[in-house]
């Protein structure tokens, strides 16, 4: 069944594929091609969700894991690599989040891309993202999951890219693909540093070796550092690229350039979230590592905090609810860090019900507005599109952690579990996202009222043209606001409560002396209470700026200039990136072009041989003149040289 | 009264020999002097195999020349039939005219 589960999207893949080549004569057939395709990629992924569902229920709740080895991929001396389909309960999961978002996605696309011309592409495109995805979270060694991993950021390339006439779209696919094998970069670095120390990629093996190796000292260019620290920092490179976590994140807010549903599932719900996962699948190894999970904790909370702040100012709709992804992923990476990888697991899983159908509800206003998404040309919609009001005002109460919607007790355990670590780094994640949490509500309800309330500020053709959006979206939105209302209150006693032990079954290892999530459970009152005040106070100011007193916003961005520019601007880091290593790229670049080929290769090379051919031939072509005196004069010389030579040598 | 010896002969074949090579290659008028110049230079060449034949007392310098003869003979009627043909075709015998070769 878990083979079934994950090659099912492929084979849709293939099939789409193959229609997309399909010329078509007219419109008619050309709509019939599209219906087939839509038909099989949604069909093929619900499919692979329902089987999802029977895994989960076997696997998570009855407590049969199981790895289905399907056949050897690589033999090469100590270096074994199978492809398998392992399924315990973090990879079920993972499945199940995975093929439910994405055959949502994959319904609400029918409905989103109907005008487009090249639809069984997009249905192709999303059906190989979900395989990818399926194969990295089903992979039972390093290899596979690296496999999957490129995978999906290869699916993810070519989704941002989908519109490719248009020149942005083009450059933030570009982006996105680099920032990403930055990351990658570290993470084959670290699956080689795994292969060293263990002589195995395969995840079991490494985690029944990982408590003998604990102190284990790597010579690494003359120093002598930590193995496991190495090892994990390594890993979690590879995590921050995937995550768009502070430093590696430029890419996300550019990937937004995608169609919506793709931001829907690949930038919000599932492939981001791919890099918590990995830290996550890694604990047994991250465990090990105290400067590893410090540093893995600082990261997470910096981003949640500075991805909040910026998310505040953005007037486009899709880029607020992209910083705001890139928050709740600084949220989960927190959470790993203080070691509760349960909670942060579980706020992925929250998370993405709620993103999904926050980016789908941003769709659906996208929609309706004839393609606008800069929220100061929206407003006084909510009469018109009430449906999607209201989905967005459960998303948005999912996202800022009120009770009892899925993102309260995701967030709250989160949080809990950071302020219970008692450390150093727990206490400055713990009032990072209390921060990050009060922005959060506030970006949300700005959001809100922007898009749906005040004086329409679109012109009148948009305006008259608004209108609900087909049955064929508002259906998934309307499956994953029910995932947003109740996954927090169904799975808080599986994923963090009394009964997490027998949920996780040991894929998840904590070890005695990081006991921040046990602990969490009996934080004081005050810890538990303040995520909801500060998330009311967010909304309250949110309703104050954006309702009461609407010139305050304007009068703030005047006030503090400076900063508002700062946030606007997105802290400059995209500016800072094109001075450090853009420009400096192009430089060298230029420079070898020019110089390096140009001058050198090329000018003593090709070029500066025949040049040299063409000169010689041009001085020997005046020996050529045709007058038959020259040559005569010519014969005479030779004549007379021979002649010389014969009797001065006959002299001598 | 001066002896005529060896030496005169050759000398004057040497400088029938050179009147031959200048007027190849100084003359830029006419072909005709050019097929001149090289019966000059075969005459000065038969000058010298009979000078050495009635010095040497041997017979096959002056075999020599008669053949050198008939061969000039040949070589002036083959020269002169292309030139007439060359002038039909371009007009002009003029050496100065005759650069088709040239690269």
């Amino acid at each position: 069944m878990g083979v079934v589960i994950v090659l099912l999207p492929l084979i849709g893949a293939m099939i789409a594929g193959v229609l997309a080549f399909l010329p078509a004569e007219d419109k008619a057939a050309r709509h019939r091609i599209d219906m087939l395709s839509q038909a099989v990629t949604c069909g093929a992924l619900l499919a692979s969700m329902f089987f999802a569902i029977l895994v989960f229920v076997n696997v998570a709740l009855g407590g049969e894991p199981k790895t289905i080895e399907l056949f050897t991929w690589i033999d090469s001396g100590a270096f074994e690599v199978s492809w398998a389909v392992r399924m315990d309960t973090l990879s079920v999961v993972m499945m199940l989040v995975v093929t439910v978002v994405s055959a949502m996605v994959h319904v609400y696309s029918i409905g989103y891309m109907h005008h487009d011309t090249s639809i069984p592409r997009f249905m192709a495109y999303l059906n190989l993202f979900t395989f990818f995805m399926l194969m990295l979270v089903s992979a039972d060694n390093l290899v596979q999951m690296f496999f999957g991993w490129e995978g999906v950021g290869l699916s993810s390339y070519l989704l941002i890219g989908f519109w490719y006439d248009r020149p942005s779209a083009n450059a933030a696919a570009i982006k996105a693909f680099l920032v990403n094998r930055v990351g990658d970069f570290g993470f084959t670095l670290g699956i080689l540093a795994v292969f060293v120390m263990f002589q195995s990629v395969e995840l079991d093996t490494i985690f029944a070796a990982a408590p003998a190796a604990a102190d284990t000292r790597l010579n690494l260019f003359g120093a002598d550092l930590h193995a496991m620290t190495v090892i994990c920092l390594l890993l979690f490179v590879g995590a921050m690229g995937k995550s768009a976590q502070i430093g590696l994140h430029t890419w996300l807010p550019d990937a937004m350039e995608g169609p919506t549903p793709v931001s829907a599932l690949i930038h919000a719900a599932t492939m981001v979230t791919a890099g918590v996962f990995m830290v996550a699948r890694m604990s047994p190894l991250f465990e090990y590592s105290d400067t590893a999970l410090a540093v893995v904790t600082i990261i997470g909370a910096s981003t949640a905090v500075f991805a909040a702040t910026i998310g505040c100012v953005q007037n486009d709709i899709k880029r607020v609810i992209a910083y705001s992804t890139c928050s709740q992923l600084g949220y989960m990476f927190f959470a790993c860090g203080v070691s509760a990888y349960s909670a942060g697991i579980f706020h992925l899983m929250t998370h993405a019900f709620f993103k999904a159908l926050l980016f789908l509800g941003a769709g659906s206003v996208i929609h309706a507005l004839s393609d606008e998404q800069d929220m100061r040309k929206m407003g006084g919609i909510w009469k018109l599109i009430p449906v999607t009001y209201v989905l967005m005002w459960i998303g948005s109460l999912a996202l800022a952690g009120i009770p009892p919607f899925a993102g309260h007790f995701s967030k709250d355990i989160v949080l809990e579990a950071a302020y219970s670590a008692h450390s150093a780094v727990g206490t400055y994640a713990f009032w990072c996202g209390i921060a990050a949490a009060f922005m959060t509500a506030f970006y949300s309800w700005r959001l809100l009222l922007m898009t749906f309330h005040g004086q329409p500020r679109a012109d009148e053709t948009v305006m008259a043209r608004v209108h609900e959006s087909p049955n064929v979206m508002l259906m998934p939105m309307a499956m994953l606001a029910v995932g947003a209302v109740v996954a927090g209150y169904i799975g808080y006693a599986s994923f963090v409560g009394e009964e997490a032990s027998a949920f996780w079954q040991g894929t998840i290892t904590i070890l005695p002396s990081h006991p921040a999530l046990e602990d969490a459970h009996h934080a004081p009152f005050w810890v538990k209470i303040l995520p909801l005040v500060m998330a009311v106070a967010g909304i309250g100011l949110a309703f104050f700026m954006y309702t009461w007193a609407t010139d305050v916003p304007a009068r703030l961005a005047a006030r503090f200039n400076g900063v508002y520019r700062f946030l606007l601007n997105k802290w400059y880091f995209d500016e800072l990136y094109d001075f450090l290593f853009v420009r400096p790229a192009f430089a060298i670049g230029r420079g070898l072009w020019k110089g390096g080929d140009g001058a050198v290769i090329d000018g003593v090379g090709p070029d500066g041989v025949a040049a040299a051919t063409l000169r010689i031939a041009r001085n020997a072509v005046r020996l050529q003149t045709g007058y038959i005196f020259h040559y005569a004069f010519t014969m005479l010389i030779g004549v007379l040289i021979l002649v010389t030579w014969y009797l001065l040598r006959a002299g001598s | 009264m001066l002896q005529i010896g060896l030496a005169h002969y050759l000398s004057v074949a040497a400088i029938v020999f050179a009147i031959g090579v200048c007027g190849v290659f100084l003359n830029r008028k006419n072909i005709i002097i050019i097929l001149m110049s090289v019966e000059l230079m075969l005459l000065a060449v038969n000058l010298n195999l009979i000078a050495f034949a009635a010095t040497l007392g041997d017979l096959v310098g002056q075999v020599f020349a008669l053949f050198i003869l008939t061969v000039a003979a040949a070589e002036a009627a083959i020269g002169l039939a292309i030139l007439v043909i060359y002038f039909r075709n371009r007009g002009t015998i003029a050496v100065e005219d005759i650069n088709l070769m040239k690269g």
